[in-house]
């Protein structure tokens, strides 16, 4: 009778203790209720105020169909913006003396990676020597340039707030890999500290060089630039991949204008995602053995098509060739040098 | 025997009824402990990731996104004047990049789904004073009709006579909340305040409810489509009279005593005062700094010539804005249409200004 009542007494204690802690985490809940009632408290906005609630990026649906815009024909006064209201830059369309003095009052930092492998490191000179006369003379900007030879990198004489870091990756045998793989890099460069140390970021291509200014007016929360090649073109003969299985896909029918992958940039932020994302579809495509028409470039439009960019910077800003010109491009900036792309490239 | 077997029964029954409330309050103060807890971390500064990082204040001084989104231009710089109208047609965009909204460098297809997927709420004021609560109806009406349709919108009216707004069929997710100030003796009072009245809505309560503001003027009506191409960081609208014209014949306040003077070598558009807008933490640095001027001004009894107005452009000279409405956005219906502005949107009704203003 005894080990009962110890018994009784024993489970009488256990519910106790279960009430108890019932009683105890919903005090808990209730107190974490009242915590989150004081976030909203008056008090305490303009901590909050501050903090970013919204994303305010510029997404659209795929399979959403609509005229393509164009930049030659309709309203003349109209080809320096999309139809999403995002500048495209063309000389003219601004003043730099205005942006300029907005934008110094501002201490920012550029950012601008470029990818020099294997035999692309010959390009590198006159890429730098260049980009100090014409590119965001003034401001502070921060080199990153990815090399698989980091002896072969020409001393350069930088001015006064321009830096350089030079960041080894492994040699590769591809073209089509070094241009793919440069994704991934960005994808982790735009996550590191990297991130604190700047506030735009700019991609480009190697074997370029500048013949004229490149400035402020090209800075934007997501900024794409107009291929050379494709600017007056329909967009159904646009080069985008049209392979159903690849996830660079896009049908005919859709798009708004073909981006080129050898000049973007924007908030790290942004290009972080546009970097992910394209890694992110590389990978599928590779792990069944498909790989997009133009690679990076292919999957680049397809993330622009359906995240806009805020603003896009005319073929000024990425022309064919110093030795080429159309009525429409009045002044060159960045431009393709001449190259023989059996002798520089690793493959065929 | 059977005792002891009911008793250890009844011993794992409590055991696993024990445990099994154990777990649901560990998850669920997990899972809210984790979702306040980034409300906790930002109330105490502690540490905080990456990306929150640049969006809360900058305690450790790191660079805010956001303010690289200001356009501050010094004064005294000069330049050519931008041209609204140029040898093609109207121009779309400012020299410091700014889109110009007009008929056709739009497309609704294209924006409307881009907004609808953020879920955004635009907070409108609108001041009817005294006589003025004769133009709510129409207001509202032809709001409901054109304004941010499809889109949720809350309304502020700010009124001393709460019983004469009119109530008006509103859409779904569209809400009127009347606000009940003071009555004024002059019209020119009346129209000082609203930057006051709209820097402590938004303090109040605008910062946690709304992403966008816009503040019109109430003796205004809808005619056509006012939709997502007039969202930007911080928004102002073409004075219709004024689109034309040489800048140093702006009406700016040209009085060096005020604060709201500019001298007649600088100036952009001539904005209008009717019309303003943005995202709502800007709107609020606009409110405050024209209220902190208008202050000044008034304690030293200078009154600038177009009031909230003059001051309103001083700010936007220098602050630029990151998007200006044509003057499609802001009509005034005495005036025939131009060539330029193709179609009219929003416009100030005709109205007798001896039988609506408190004084002259």
């Amino acid at each position: 009778m005894k080990l009962n009542r110890i018994f009784i007494l024993f489970i009488l204690l256990l519910l106790g203790i279960l009430f108890y802690g019932a009683s105890y985490l919903g005090y808990i809940q209730e107190s974490y209720r009242k915590l989150q009632i004081q976030i909203t408290d008056p008090s305490i906005k303009t901590v909050l105020m501050t903090e970013e609630h919204k994303d305010f990026g510029l997404r659209s649906s795929p399979g959403f169909l609509y005229s393509q815009p164009s930049l030659l024909e309709g309203r003349t006064d109209v080809v320096s913006i999309t139809p999403w209201l995002a500048p495209i830059i063309w000389e003219g369309s601004f003043d730099s003396t205005l942006i300029d003095s907005i934008y110094k009052q501002q201490n920012i930092t550029i950012a601008t990676t470029v990818f020099a492998l294997g035999k692309y490191t010959r390009f590198l000179k006159e890429f730098l020597e260049s980009a100090e006369q014409h590119y965001f003379v003034g401001f502070r900007v921060r080199y990153y340039l990815f090399t698989d030879q980091p002896e072969e990198v020409p001393e350069i004489k930088l001015g006064e707030e321009r830096y350089l870091t030079i960041l080894k990756v492994p040699s590769l045998d591809r073209w089509q890999d070094i241009s793919m793989g440069r994704m991934e890099i960005l994808e982790k460069l735009t996550k590191s500290e990297v991130a604190n140390e700047a506030d735009y970021i700019f991609c480009l291509d190697v074997d370029t060089k500048f013949y004229g200014p490149w400035g402020v007016e090209t800075l934007g929360r997501l900024v794409a630039v107009i291929h050379p090649w494709f600017y007056d073109y329909p967009r159904d003969q646009f080069t985008y991949e049209r392979r159903p299985e690849s996830q660079a896909f896009i049908p005919v029918g859709e798009g708004d204008y073909y981006y080129t992958a050898a000049a973007f940039g924007g908030l790290f932020k942004e290009v972080h995602e546009l970097t992910k994302y394209c890694r992110e579809r590389q990978s599928i495509d590779a792990s069944k053995a498909i790989e997009a028409l133009w690679h990076d470039e292919s999957h680049l439009n397809k993330y622009l098509l359906y995240n806009k960019p805020s603003k896009l910077l005319s073929p000024e800003y990425l022309w064919r060739d110093i030795s080429s010109s159309t009525r429409h491009v009045k002044v060159i900036r960045l431009s393709h040098v001449a190259k023989n792309n059996v002798e520089v490239r690793p493959n065929a | 025997m059977q005792h002891q077997n009911v008793y250890s029964f009844l011993l794992v029954l409590i055991g696993m009824s024990l445990a099994g409330v154990i777990y649901l309050g560990f998850s669920s103060t997990w899972s809210s402990r984790s979702k306040d807890y980034q409300g906790i971390t930002i109330l105490s500064k502690s540490e905080i990731s990456g990306e929150q990082r640049k969006c809360s204040n900058s305690s450790s001084g790191a660079k805010e996104n956001q303010k690289i989104l200001y356009l501050q231009s010094p004064q005294g710089l000069l330049y050519k004047q931008p041209t609204v109208v140029g040898p093609d047609g109207p121009v779309s965009l400012t020299p410091w990049l700014a889109p110009i909204v007009w008929e056709g460098t739009f497309d609704p297809t294209i924006i409307d789904p881009i907004y609808k997927q953020k879920n955004i709420t635009i907070a409108t004021t609108v001041f009817a004073l005294g006589k003025y609560t004769q133009f709510l109806t129409a207001f509202l009406e032809s709001a409901e009709q054109y304004y941010f349709v499809g889109f949720r919108v809350y309304y502020y009216v700010f009124t001393d006579k709460p019983k004469e707004v009119p109530l008006v069929k509103l859409g779904k997710a569209r809400h009127v909340v009347v606000l009940n100030i003071p009555s004024s003796n002059r019209w020119q009072e009346i129209t000082l305040r609203r930057m006051k009245m709209l820097e402590n809505l938004i303090e109040d309560r605008l910062a946690f409810q709304a992403d966008y503001i816009f503040s019109l003027d109430v003796d205004t009506k809808f005619y056509g489509r006012w939709g997502v191409e007039s969202l930007g960081r911080l928004v102002g609208v073409i004075h219709p009279g004024y689109y034309q014209t040489p800048r140093e014949q702006f009406p700016y306040e040209r009085r060096l005593e005020s604060q709201a003077f500019i001298p007649s070598t600088e100036g952009d558009f001539y904005y209008g005062g009717a019309v303003l807008g943005g995202l709502v933490k800007d709107v609020h640095e606009l409110a405050k700094t024209c209220r902190e001027q208008l202050d000044i001004d008034a304690a030293k009894s200078i009154e600038a010539v177009w009031q909230e107005e003059s001051h309103l452009n001083k700010y936007f000279l220098y602050n630029k804005p990151s998007k200006l409405l044509s003057p499609e956005f802001l009509w005034q219906d005495f005036k025939a249409k131009t060539n330029e502005v193709k179609i009219i949107r929003f416009s100030q009704v005709i109205k007798n200004y001896a039988a609506v203003r408190p004084n002259p």
